[in-house]
């Protein structure tokens, strides 16, 4: 008797921490609704499922732990001596046969809207990258990449002395955010430049991989004005939760403005990689550059991670000659995470980047690299592919 | 009587056995061979759960604290291969050559040399896995699903990594192979097929599984290390070849390697619960056919790991209604453990308790299973802490409860002492309860929006995330207690009896306790009286 009575304590306390936890959990967290047709039919969808699934556990539990209560040789139980019936096997097979049945239908109508094509009143290709995102308006023509803030990159790193509570949205702030269009019905392009990557906004509804040598197609209509948040979700190298996504819907008029605002931008960045620059501005650009795009592997001092990463200066010197050091920047390394820039940044990026690396770490005077050379390399370059 | 033949063999055997190291080096002995898979998986086990607890520790709180990114990244991918085939695979293999010989009735396992070779095979491929932790390059870090084109990026330890898989393939094999040929040649006079236990049966199809899949990882593998090392482009789409292409072969391999991790714990516990139900197995026909129909399953729904690579509808849908079948044999089984326990006249010693525990937390695993073959929402699940909640209730409360249950269950019958009980449900309790504390709050992590592998993450996760690490090291520390039952048991204590237990039935019962070396010299003969299982309608 009095084993039993440890026994029903020690259940009665489990079930106490299982209410508990299972009451403080619910209260929060749950799958977003989202802000976009598809995502919130997948929010019902998610909340069906996951009521059937839960009247299933409490079924078979009750009937389990109703056994384990009552027929237990401590109240002097006698075990019956069946152990077979075709007629309860018959039953509980054909009814999760129906069960399944009832959780197929709205999943399989969910999935049929979700692929509907066509009717894209714009596009946009997104490339990942180790570790930024690339977006391309297709329609608008303007192009730039996306990289967790700057805020955010100085506090994750290890001994930074920052506490992540005292950045906003530390992790999922970007640079230069995904401005959209509200109420209208977008076409996502993804593929990537490096490694598999995957665009996941969960307002949106759906997360869908990013992969070399191929073109995937996502579509999304958000109806409400407003800022998501997401990351890349599939493992992609070192820095694979540092790539954050910021989608920012705005009204027709707002995102107008703000093309005709990026199309500016654009012409005069066309006049930058042109003229002549001072080295004072090339070292000043230089170190944006490279603490947003090279850091992250070779470190903010340039001493690299060997042997994966290199260092790029060493005794007070840079490692290797510029000719060598500017064509592995323009077309990359194969078979490492060294991917080629020519393509990928502009001209004047590069030669500030260039520069900032020959010169920051290096006690004399290192060389300067202008715009206008790589320009003119990346035309050479062109003319050749 | 054929006890008294038995213990004239042992001396006779004895003579002539080596002791020391020799003794296990060149041991041909299949409770040998089995503890040593057994001792080995349980070192393999601490050494992944130190891993883990690495990978818990810096994701206690906001912010990168303890490790950088890359060495996390090695954590998570040798985390994973260390317990998949360093604890779980070994555990159930040492598992079968203990038991599957003792409850056919066989003298021992077919092709004993083999089986002392497809052991010895493990120590060196897991020294040459974990040795790349310590290379200039690091361990791989890329998941342990090695997808391309990341895994290509890593340094020449990507050799030594396939290198390892290649020597547990060969050693899962070899164990398969062993496994089959003793279950269908060497079963005693009167032991058919369906009088077999449903651990013989389990592990007759998880070795069919085993010889289909291995050598399909084998290739995937292969073809990663001329990619790497040799210029070819399987995977290499600038080179004609398709990233995509990896990750089909890759889960062709990879969810039939699941039930390779779970058939065996089902066989487990449909031997526990009948046992302390003091009942036989409700519905045992249909178990095999439910055992049967999950591994043919198992080949056709490969794609639901990855729905999100881009798929067209019909192939989304085929996948998806194929996973959702899954859930009738499942469920077909839970039905009957419980069915089982009905009208029993039930106790609860520490392996009937892991048992239950098993159906319980196993059960909410293969429900979040279900929730993650909807495709739509898989969309929004896939990649998240939702399913690192649901691979562990499947893999921690499921195939390392079960094989807890076992070691609990036949460890009298191996040391000839009965473990500490009351340490024992100590050991249960505490895991169950922090086990849930650890991985319960993931699957609101996972819906939330945190994305799996991750070594920092956005402060509105950080809650949950440090719940779920204290849970970790209390889970984790307290399977020290476990280490520390099994050596005073095998150290000393009660005398265990030939039966043990009250309600075992099953010819490993009749042999002592311990088990002497060599038993079933002489077959024993089997009927309906001594089979453990007979069907009997309500």
């Amino acid at each position: 008797m009095k084993r039993t009575n440890e026994l029903i304590v020690a259940l009665a306390v489990l079930a106490a921490i299982v209410v508990v936890v299972w009451g403080v959990f619910a209260v929060g967290d749950n799958m977003p609704r989202g802000v976009t047709p598809y995502s919130q039919d997948v929010y019902q969808l998610h909340n069906t499922i996951l009521g059937i699934v839960t009247v299933i556990g409490v079924l078979v539990f009750t009937a389990m732990f109703t056994s384990i209560v009552v027929h237990r040789k401590s109240k002097g139980y006698k075990p019956a001596s069946f152990s077979h019936s075709t007629q309860a096997e018959i039953i509980w097979t054909a009814i999760p046969i129906l069960i399944l049945v009832v959780m197929a239908v709205p999943a399989t109508r969910v999935l049929i809207d979700m692929e509907q094509t066509g009717g894209a009143e714009m596009n946009i290709q997104i490339t990942g990258y180790q570790w930024l995102w690339k977006y391309d308006y297709l329609e608008d023509e303007i192009s730039f990449f996306s990289a967790l803030d700057r805020a955010s990159n100085r506090a994750r790193q290890i001994g930074s002395g920052i506490n992540p509570r005292d950045v906003e949205n530390y992790l999922l702030e970007v640079d230069n955010p995904l401005v959209v269009p509200v109420n209208t019905r977008i076409r996502f392009l993804l593929t990537a430049d490096d490694v598999i990557h995957s665009w996941w906004v969960p307002d949106l509804g759906w997360k869908r991989d990013a992969i070399p040598g191929m073109v995937n197609e996502a579509w999304t209509y958000i109806e409400e004005e407003g800022i998501y948040r997401g990351q890349c979700a599939e493992l992609c190298g070192k820095d694979h939760g540092f790539m954050p996504i910021v989608v920012e819907a705005v009204s027709r008029e707002a995102y107008d403005a703000w093309v005709a605002d990026q199309r500016r931008g654009m012409a005069e960045a066309a006049h930058e990689s042109a003229r002549l620059w001072t080295r004072a501005e090339l070292m000043d650009h230089g170190a944006n550059v490279y603490q947003a795009q090279c850091a992250a592997c070779h470190q903010p001092d340039g001493s690299g991670l060997e042997p994966a990463f290199p260092a790029l200066a060493r005794d007070g010197r840079p490692t290797g000659e510029l000719t060598s050091h500017l064509e592995v920047v323009l077309n990359g390394r194969e078979g490492t995470a060294m991917t080629a820039f020519g393509g990928r940044l502009q001209p004047e990026d590069i030669a500030a980047a260039l520069t900032y690396t020959r010169n920051a770490w290096s006690e004399d005077e290192g060389e300067v690299v202008q715009p206008s050379t790589i320009a003119e390399l990346n035309q050479v370059e062109l003319n050749q592919g | 009587m054929s006890q008294d033949t038995t213990a004239h063999h042992d001396d006779h055997h004895d003579a002539h056995h080596p002791t020391g190291l020799a003794r296990w080096l060149f041991s041909t002995n299949h409770k040998e061979i089995g503890t040593m898979y057994l001792v080995f998986s349980l070192a393999m086990f601490l050494v992944g759960g130190a891993m883990a607890l690495i990978i818990r520790a810096e994701l206690f709180a906001p912010g990168l604290q303890l490790v950088n990114p890359e060495f996390f990244n090695q954590m998570t991918t040798m985390h994973a291969l260390v317990m998949i085939f360093g604890a779980v695979m070994p555990a159930f293999v040492g598992l079968a050559n203990w038991m599957v010989p003792l409850m056919i009735g066989a003298p021992d396992m077919a092709l004993p040399r083999m089986n002392n070779w497809s052991f010895w095979i493990l120590p060196f491929a897991f020294t040459l896995l974990l040795a790349t932790l310590f290379m200039p390059s690091g361990g791989p870090s890329s998941g342990w699903t090695l997808y391309p084109p990341l895994s290509l990026q890593g340094g020449n330890s990507l050799a030594f990594v396939i290198l390892a898989i290649h020597l547990m393939g060969i050693s899962s094999i070899m164990g398969a192979i062993n496994i089959i040929a003793t279950i269908l040649n060497m079963r005693a006079p009167g032991m058919t097929l369906l009088r077999m236990p449903l651990f013989v049966w389990t592990w007759l199809i998880t070795a069919f599984l085993l010889i289909a899949v291995m050598p399909v990882l084998a290739g995937a593998v292969t073809m990663l290390l001329t990619d790497r090392f040799f210029g070819t482009s399987f995977f290499n789409a600038a080179g004609g070849g398709d990233p995509v292409l990896y990750q089909h072969i890759f889960w062709f391999f990879g969810h039939p390697e699941v039930y390779i991790l779970i058939l065996p714990a089902f066989g487990i516990v449909s031997e526990i619960i009948p046992t302390f139900s003091r009942k036989q197995l409700f519905g045992y026909t249909s178990m095999v056919y439910a055992t049967a129909s999950i591994a043919f399953l198992s080949f056709i729904v490969w794609a639901h790991h990855m729905f999100t690579v881009g798929m067209p509808l019909g192939a989304m849908l085929f996948f998806m209604y194929a996973t959702m079948v899954i859930a009738v044999p499942t469920g077909v089984k839970i039905f009957n453990w419980v069915a089982t326990m009905w009208r029993g006249s039930m106790t609860f010693e520490t392996p009937m308790l892991f048992a239950l525990g098993f159906v319980v937390l196993f059960t909410i695993g293969g429900l979040s299973g279900l929730m993650l073959a909807i495709v739509p929402a898989n969309f929004q699940y896939h990649d998240t802490y939702f399913v690192v909640a649901h691979f562990h209730y499947v893999l921690v409360t499921g195939a390392v409860f079960a094989i807890m249950a076992a070691v609990y269950y036949w460890l009298p019958k191996w040391t000839g002492h009965m473990y500490n009980e009351k340490l024992g449900k100590i050991h249960f309790w505490w895991s169950t309860i922090w086990v849930n504390v650890l991985f319960f709050p993931q699957h609101y992590l996972g819906l939330a929006g945190m994305p799996r592998r991750i070594p920092d993450y956005a402060v509105q996760f950080a809650e949950f995330n440090m719940i779920s690490t204290i849970g970790g090291f209390m889970y984790g520390f307290g399977q020290l207690l476990f280490v520390y039952i099994i050596w005073q048991c095998v150290r000393g204590g009660e005398k265990a009896t030939a039966q043990v237990w009250e309600g075992a039935r099953g010819l490993e019962w009749t042999v002592p306790s311990p088990a002497p070396l060599h038993t079933f010299d002489t077959p024993p003969l089997v009927d309906d009286s001594v089979a453990v299982h007979k069907d009997t309608l309500a």
